[in-house]
């Protein structure tokens, strides 16, 4: 089993819809997120094109922030999940620092917080709140190890990218172009 | 100055003082065996049936709600089609409408303290007794035409009701005038009918869809956000006209960067090149439409090469746009967009916009438009509303003869005392709509606030339009409430129930529950045969075969269509206008004296040094209405304006530097707003988004935030058709250094 996500960035609007449905599904305190939408603009007007892209924590096959906790409470879950342990976290901070995608932040209750996949909800099989209220349906996760699973498809018959390769952390976050 | 009403901060009062705790609560974080996971994950919800209030496409939703009563979330009803259970941001942010701390808590009344104007805490039945008996008053002294309701969303149809039973119908929505209005005439005038609200736009099937003057994804009208996805999904072709690469333009197949105020030279060259190169729908226009043979005539010189020195756009172009269309047709939209108040001539542009789409054959076909269904609930029996001697219509003399909803612009000219005459209007109640980010003529709209004997605002926020108000009443949110079922017409016919998720907070109240016990202290109490308004959705919802036993249970019921929502084959369709057939040319207006058939008339340019100001939506927020919802100002706290950094070297004006904006008439913008470096957008032209720049202190995290644009728009190009307020005629230029306005405030 290995969990990840595709986003269409053809169909994203920027909404940030994925980003308030995070924080109310997962209590996440206003003034922070586990996601947000980012806008690259590329060209001079009158000919420009812009990219939407809703990111978060690429729950990486090789993360740096699982190498550098001192206490392990940044760990790997089944499926490839990287979470963050609360009462295990001495708040150090060394996690957010390693992360090439800033996906981290302090929680004010002294831990360092970060997208979970909802987990809560993959479990009871369904989908990361983000995936299930976008209103374009730009989100696709699933299982990468099922051939049948919507996002092996998408995979397959789209181009795609990750976010900074070049980091070497083996992100599960593909950006459908 | 001295005047009869001060403006009042109610913050400066230390009112409602309680703090609003729920909402506060702080993450619980259970039983974190796995990680740092959460509270939903072992709470179990309460789920209400309820929909969204945060604007007007009104999606059914299920509040989830804690054991202590804490609304945790609000996620779509998947068996609503207007939403598929996908809220957009700010119907999942709906939390914030609930939680906001800064929200009205008990009602207040304007009172003299010690020489100053001021607000004092009173009861509801002191508030309610001030208000009727001072409805009775003007009733004896002026005749109860003289009160009217300016309103906005569902709270709107309690106050209409308690105004008709009292015997006024001058009741004005911001929506019709300043919004929508010229398109639902124009559309009305050609096929008979407006395209509604959800619109009658058959998105999600479309082979082609135009975009002009409408930026979907920006305006979240969730619906239409969903449905263009899947046409991209699809592979749908998108044309998007827009001086500025808008969300959509940039999903677009073409891009056209038109310059503002042309549309519809653009328009009427599109219908050249269908004519001319005889790619119009023959048979669809010989069954369906009179009046072709004038329009042909009309466009024989507007050829693409006319409209490019108009619009800037090639004639290759507009060409190869007008064949992408014509390929795609029937299956095809130009959409007839939402907001139209633009140059004064919006009736006229909108009528284009129809005209091509009756060329197209678009209307009755599978991916154009589509036939609406409906169920019409029965009204709660209550005794006729008493005829009132004069309406809106009277206070226009004579103008605006096709406005067939009332404008507010001419309530409230109506509301101001010229020489020697008295004024029509001496009351306002105002239901939901802060007129002061609504309404574009601040200098009318101040002195007929100034002469008013009554002046109640129901909000649920302490928005500005409250400072001015005689009594302020504090509405609870739609969260907490009851309100009609939303009957709904579009693809299929649904019902949806609104029901309380929790208790009203503090001393808000329901608008229902507000317009009861006014009408009963009016002695109308013949139209209130109830106690709870849960009787009337029972009575209503039993007569169409359901009840609220089971729409509490299922929040949305759809119901099945008895007609085609397209033409059949075999059949013919007859629209709703005189003679059946769409207007081309429209003998409706001529005979009232207007262009039978839309034309282009250059508009003002802005001089040198001055850009024209074009304003839009986001995402995450609705109007001004949501500018101070914790949640959705986490996400987009202030406006900027966009500038392309062309004409930003010449100013020297850096990236996100803040400036304050000055227009035409010398009005400047009271706060700075951040400057956003974007080759997105044209030389000419700059863009905000509307509803920002907030300065009633009380709205605590809107305050300060961005520039209000609605403060710049001090000319507006009036459309004679039916009285729409065009609001983009106006110019801004940047003042670097700070004029010091934000001291007069």
């Amino acid at each position: 089993m290995r969990y990840a996500m595709a986003i269409d960035t053809r169909k994203c609007v920027g909404c940030s819809d994925c980003v308030v449905a995070c924080q109310t599904e997962n209590n996440v305190p206003i003034g922070f997120c586990r996601d947000w939408v980012t806008e690259t603009v590329d060209g001079t007007y009158p000919n420009v094109s812009i990219e939407l892209r809703s990111e978060r924590c690429n729950h990486c096959d090789n993360s740096p922030c699982v190498r550098c906790c001192p206490t392990g409470a940044s760990h790997i879950e089944d499926g490839g999940i990287v979470l963050v342990t609360p009462h295990k976290c001495i708040g150090c901070g060394a996690c957010i620092q390693a992360c090439p995608y800033e996906a981290r932040y302090s929680h004010p209750d002294g831990y360092v917080d970060k997208c979970t996949f909802c987990i809560h909800r993959v479990r009871k099989g369904e989908d990361p709140a983000c995936v299930a209220v976008c209103p374009t349906k730009c989100m696709y996760f699933g299982d990468l190890e099922d051939p049948n699973s919507e996002i092996v498809n998408v995979l397959k018959n789209r181009k795609f990218k990750a976010l900074a390769p070049e980091a070497g952390t083996k992100p599960q976050i593909f950006y459908l172009t | 100055m001295k005047t009869r009403r001060d403006f009042i901060k109610i913050s400066a009062l230390g009112i409602g003082a309680t703090a609003v705790t729920v909402g506060a609560a702080k993450a619980v974080l259970g039983s974190s065996l796995f990680g740092n996971e959460n509270a939903s994950e072992t709470e179990t919800f309460r789920r209400v049936p309820t929909y969204c209030e945060v604007c007007f496409w009104k999606c059914a939703a299920w509040a989830h709600v804690t054991k202590e009563g804490k609304i945790q979330k609000i996620i779509g009803n998947d068996d609503d089609p207007q939403c598929n259970g996908r809220l957009c941001p700010r119907g999942t942010g709906g939390v914030g409408m609930f939680s906001d701390p800064d929200r009205l808590k008990t009602p207040l009344m304007r009172v003299i303290k010690d020489g100053k104007q001021t607000y004092r805490e009173a009861s509801w039945d002191e508030a309610l007794g001030f208000i009727a008996s001072k409805m009775k008053d003007i009733k004896a002294k002026h005749g109860s035409e003289s009160m009217a309701l300016f309103f906005h969303g569902s709270s709107g149809n309690h106050f209409s009701h308690l105004m008709k039973a009292y015997g006024t119908t001058n009741l004005a929505a911001p929506s019709f005038a300043q919004c929508r209005g010229p398109r639902d005439v124009g559309f009305d005038a050609t096929f008979g009918e407006s395209v509604s609200s959800p619109e009658v736009t058959d998105i999600r099937d479309t082979k082609c869809l135009v975009l002009i003057g409408s930026h979907i994804g920006e305006n979240m009208h969730n619906g239409q956000v969903q449905e263009m996805s899947e046409a991209i999904d699809k592979g749908a072709v998108i044309i998007t006209v827009d001086p500025r690469l808008s969300t959509a333009a940039s999903k677009s197949k073409f891009w056209l960067p038109i310059k503002p105020s042309t549309d519809i030279a653009l328009l009427l060259a599109w219908i050249h090149v269908l004519i001319y190169d005889e790619l119009y729908n023959k048979e669809y226009v010989s069954n369906y439409a009179e009046g072709f043979d004038e329009l042909k005539e009309l466009v024989k010189l507007f050829t693409p090469e006319w409209a490019y020195g108009i619009t800037t756009l090639k004639p290759d172009l507009i060409r190869n746009t007008a064949r992408e269309i014509a390929n795609a047709a029937p299956s095809v939209i130009i959409h007839p967009g939402r907001h139209a108040a633009w140059y004064g001539d919006d009736v006229q542009r909108t009528r284009a916009i129809a005209i091509l789409n009756a060329l197209l054959g678009s209307w009755g076909n599978r991916g154009g438009l589509f036939f609406k269904e409906g169920i019409k609930l029965p009204e709660f029996p209550h005794p006729d509303y008493p005829t009132p001697a004069w309406s809106w219509k009277e206070l226009s003399n004579g103008k605006y003869p096709l406005a067939n909803e009332a404008i507010t612009n001419t309530v409230i000219e109506a509301s101001i005392p010229s020489e020697g005459k008295e004024a029509r209007i001496k009351g306002w109640i105002v239901s939901g709509t802060n007129l002061i980010a609504s309404i574009p003529l601040k200098d009318e709209l101040e002195k007929a606030m100034q002469s008013l004997e009554l002046l109640v605002v129901v909000d649920t926020m302490p928005m500005e339009i409250t400072g001015y108000a005689d009594v302020v009443l504090p509405e609870c949110t739609y969260l907490e409430r009851y309100d009609d079922i939303r009957a709904t017409a579009h693809r299929e016919p649904t019902l949806c129930l609104r029901m309380p998720a929790v208790e009203p907070l503090n001393e808000t109240k329901p608008a229902w529950w507000i317009a009861k016990q006014l009408g009963e202290r009016l002695g109308l109490g013949a139209y209130y045969n109830y106690t709870e308004y849960s009787e009337v959705l029972d009575w209503q919802l039993k007569q169409v075969g359901s009840s609220l036993d089971e729409m509490k249970r299922i929040g949305v019921k759809k119901l099945e269509r008895k007609t085609s929502p397209y033409i059949t084959e075999g059949t013919t369709h007859t629209f709703k206008t005189a003679s059946g057939k769409i207007q081309l040319y429209s003998h409706e207006f001529a005979e009232a004296g207007f262009d039978a058939m839309p034309v282009y008339t250059p508009h003002p340019e802005p001089e040198d040094g001055f850009y024209r100001l074009i304003y839009g939506r986001a995402p995450m927020h609705t109007f001004s209405r949501t500018a101070n919802n914790p949640n959705l100002v986490a996400l987009m706290p202030e406006n900027s304006v966009w500038v392309n950094p062309q004409v930003a070297k010449i100013w020297g004006i850096k990236k996100n530097q803040y400036v304050w904006l000055k227009n035409q008439d010398g009005a400047v913008s009271m706060f700075p707003v951040k400057v956003r470096l974007t080759e997105r957008i044209r030389w000419d032209s700059v863009y905000i988004v509307h509803g920002f720049g907030h300065h009633h202190k009380p709205l605590k995290f809107a305050y300060g935030r961005g520039v209000n644009d609605t403060e710049l728009i001090t000319k507006v190009m009036v459309d004679p058709i039916m009285g729409g307020t065009g609001m983009r005629g106006n110019f801004i230029t940047f003042l670097t250094v700070d004029p010091g306005k934000e001291s007069e405030s």
